[in-house]
């Protein structure tokens, strides 16, 4: 039987991007130095929700942590469903995301990938992405009893108003504070410059990176992006990342000099929506690849550069709460949707891929607006796939395969 | 040329032969356990139906959840493609479908063409589907095929208002200590089938002429509930059943 050709590739070690090993080597790094003991380490650390402003904490030296890609990293590894079976037997509701119970769960117990992350020495949760934090990051505030600090961000449905951003510059300060008090010295605006630059220069690098899958054939997938992802997140502000992502670019614009695709055959262009599904990362790419069909963009990783037009480099901090408030995911529906119809456009997309996210809620609300928005403005088709990011138990491999199939025949 | 198209559902697998755009035969039997034999099965069973040889079909397509299994097959297509092309073949007017199988409920749009516009599936859940009525069935000890007629004595349909299975068969206990009558209550299961599958197809944009595929097809009294919704007729043709089967023997042929 033929239902998917197989493609034969004798280009296949070609392809592979050769960046990928010095960034297992950084993130290796990164968690063996946030793991060393703290009386060798000296640093102070910190967790820090995906979407919060990490750059003051580079600059007062101080390691921050994400809970949410070690999430990623347990989803990848497929330990989600004990970790998150262990927060249920907790108490913890399964319609809780599942980031937040496999974090809470994997504090309890000596375990998980890398054995568990590093203690906190504080916590700083900002809620532009989510409600869901909040809650999440006081349960650990409580677990491990070290201070919190809380930068609350309101939702920017279409427009951002002088109120809020009197309130959010007011919060910023307040943040300053707590990291003074938190690691008993100065803030250090000399070195917050450096950090903010850094910190910019990291996002334009990764959205020109994100921009080379514009040429046909793509020199990477989203499923590529989703890997390279983790450097933007955890080491933003950093010359590391800086350094590492102009190798990354010089390696695409390479690849597209030379016409070297991710896809054997890509005849298909797609967009992805929402979270990846970090257990079934390499299924997925290869399902949609035996289907020459090329995720060429997401709205996932591109959310890390979503604020870059409110950012000022002559006054980082300045502008920061409004930056931080106005990412992708603290927008509204029509903002969101004309997101993806711009991508779409910008990367000649024939179809939308819209992965209904059980455990995120702000992210997966709106999606059928926004499907039924995209389908009216653009007249492609769509797909929306019902999954989790972590927990398993919420995948089906064969509706899954069926509806990727039924899509994949539309778009015939 | 002679094309087949075998179909293997949850619970049914079906199989069609064509000759140029005409349907030669059609042969349905029970899934199983094994649906790789199943296809098989039904795929022989339709030869010899016809008493010829299978050396004489020029390509087979698989369907269904158990496509994949099919090895005899020489392309496997989603039963969504496959139930737009049979939907258009039996009916070329046909706009929309809605599929109610065993374990799984779909609608799709299509064009003049019998080309899949858009589709929506709810295959996560039992309510909605061929399931959803079996374990009704069970709890008011009614033959499921006699369902449909007795609906049609309703003079009003009970309310059932949980969309899940385990909840709407609690309530029909409670409708049935209540004293609710049998058939108000058999009424309000189709009500209840119909809200929820027109609420999906809708979100699809489903329009007229609308056909009905699918197992459940046979259910008149689901037929009336989702006309009650869809506020239009539905066309029900005899080979309701077939279609997925029927669009395969003519995928085969493209
Ligand atoms: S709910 Fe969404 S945004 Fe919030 S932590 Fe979970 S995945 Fe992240």
């Amino acid at each position: 039987m033929a239902s998917v050709e197989k493609i034969v590739d004798p280009d296949k070690a070609r392809r592979k991007i050769k960046a990928d090993r010095r960034m297992r080597e950084i993130m290796a790094n990164y968690y063996m130095e946030a793991k060393t003991p703290k009386a060798q380490r000296g640093k102070k650390i910190a967790w820090i929700t995906s979407g919060g402003p990490v750059e003051p904490l580079h600059a007062m030296d101080v390691i921050p942590i994400y809970p949410e890609n070690y999430g990623a990293m347990i989803g990848a590894s497929k330990m989600g469903v004990p970790l998150c079976e262990k927060s249920e037997e907790m108490g913890y509701a399964r319609d809780l995301c599942s980031y937040a119970r496999a974090d809470i769960a994997c504090a309890t117990v000596a375990g998980g990938p890398i054995g568990g992350l590093p203690e906190p020495d504080m916590l700083v949760c900002c809620n532009n992405i989510c409600g869901t934090v909040l809650k999440w990051y006081e349960v650990q505030a409580r677990y491990y009893n070290v201070p919190l600090f809380i930068l609350d961000t309101p939702i920017t449905h279409t427009t951002f108003n002088d109120d809020m951003r009197r309130y959010v510059t007011r919060q910023s300060e307040e943040y300053i504070a707590f990291l003074e008090m938190a690691c008993g010295r100065r803030f250090d605006y000399d070195r917050m410059k450096t950090v903010g630059d850094l910190s910019i220069r990291g996002q334009q690098l990764w959205q020109e990176i994100l921009d080379t899958t514009m040429h046909k054939p793509a020199p990477m997938t989203c499923f590529d992006a989703f890997f390279h992802l983790a450097m933007i997140v955890t080491l933003r502000g950093t010359q590391t990342a800086v350094d590492y992502y102009e190798m990354l670019l010089a390696e695409m614009k390479e690849r597209v000099a030379q016409g070297i695709g991710m896809l054997p055959v890509e005849k298909y262009r797609l967009v992805w929506d929402n979270l990846p599904i970090w257990y079934r990362l390499r299924w997925l790419s290869e399902k949609f690849m035996e289907r020459s069909a090329c995720l060429v963009a997401d709205t996932y990783t591109s959310g890390w550069t979503s604020w870059m037009p409110y950012v000022d480099q002559t006054d980082f901090l300045g502008f920061m709460g409004e930056s931080y408030a106005r990412i992708f995911l603290n927008s509204g529906t029509d903002l969101m949707a004309e997101n993806i119809v711009r991508m779409v456009k910008k990367y000649d997309a024939h179809g939308v891929v819209f992965h209904s996210n059980r455990s995120c809620k702000p992210y997966s609300f709106g999606q059928y607006d926004i499907q039924r928005i995209v389908q009216k403005k653009l007249g492609i088709p769509t797909l929306m796939i019902e999954a989790d990011m972590v927990d398993e138990r919420s995948f089906s491999e064969s509706q899954v395969e069926t509806r990727i199939d039924a899509f994949i025949e539309m778009l015939g | 040329m002679i094309t087949a198209g075998v179909d293997v559902g949850s619970i049914s697998a079906k199989a069609a032969i064509v000759q140029d755009g005409e349907l030669l035969t059609t042969c349905v039997i029970l899934t199983g356990y094994n649906s790789r034999d199943a296809g098989r099965q039904v795929y022989d069973q339709a030869l010899a139906q016809l008493t010829m040889q299978a050396g004489r079909i020029d390509k087979i397509v698989a369907t269904g959840y158990g496509r994949n299994s099919i090895d005899f097959a020489d392309k496997a297509v989603t039963e969504i493609t496959c139930h737009a092309a049979g939907a258009h073949y039996l009916d070329p007017q046909i706009r929309s479908i809605i599929d109610i199988g065993g374990q799984d409920s779909k609608a799709i749009v299509l064009d003049d063409t019998g080309r899949v516009k858009d589709f929506t599936m709810n295959d996560k859940c039992a309510a909605g589907t061929g399931r959803f009525l079996e374990v009704m069935a069970r709890a008011l000890q009614v033959d499921l095929d006699a369902f449909g007629t007795l609906s049609l004595a309703a003079d009003k349909a009970a309310p059932i208002s949980s969309l899940c299975t385990v909840f709407a068969e609690s309530e029909v206990i409670s409708l049935i200590a209540k004293g609710a009558s049998r058939v108000n209550i058999i009424a309000g299961i189709h009500a209840s089938i119909g809200a929820r599958v027109v609420s999906m197809a809708k979100r699809i944009g489903v329009r007229p002429p609308v056909m009905m595929t699918g197992g459940v097809a046979k259910n008149i009294g689901v037929v009336r509930a989702l006309e009650a919704k869809l506020a239009t007729t539905l066309r029900v043709s005899e080979y309701a059943q077939l279609t997925g089967a029927i669009g395969a023997a003519l995928l085969a042929a493209r």
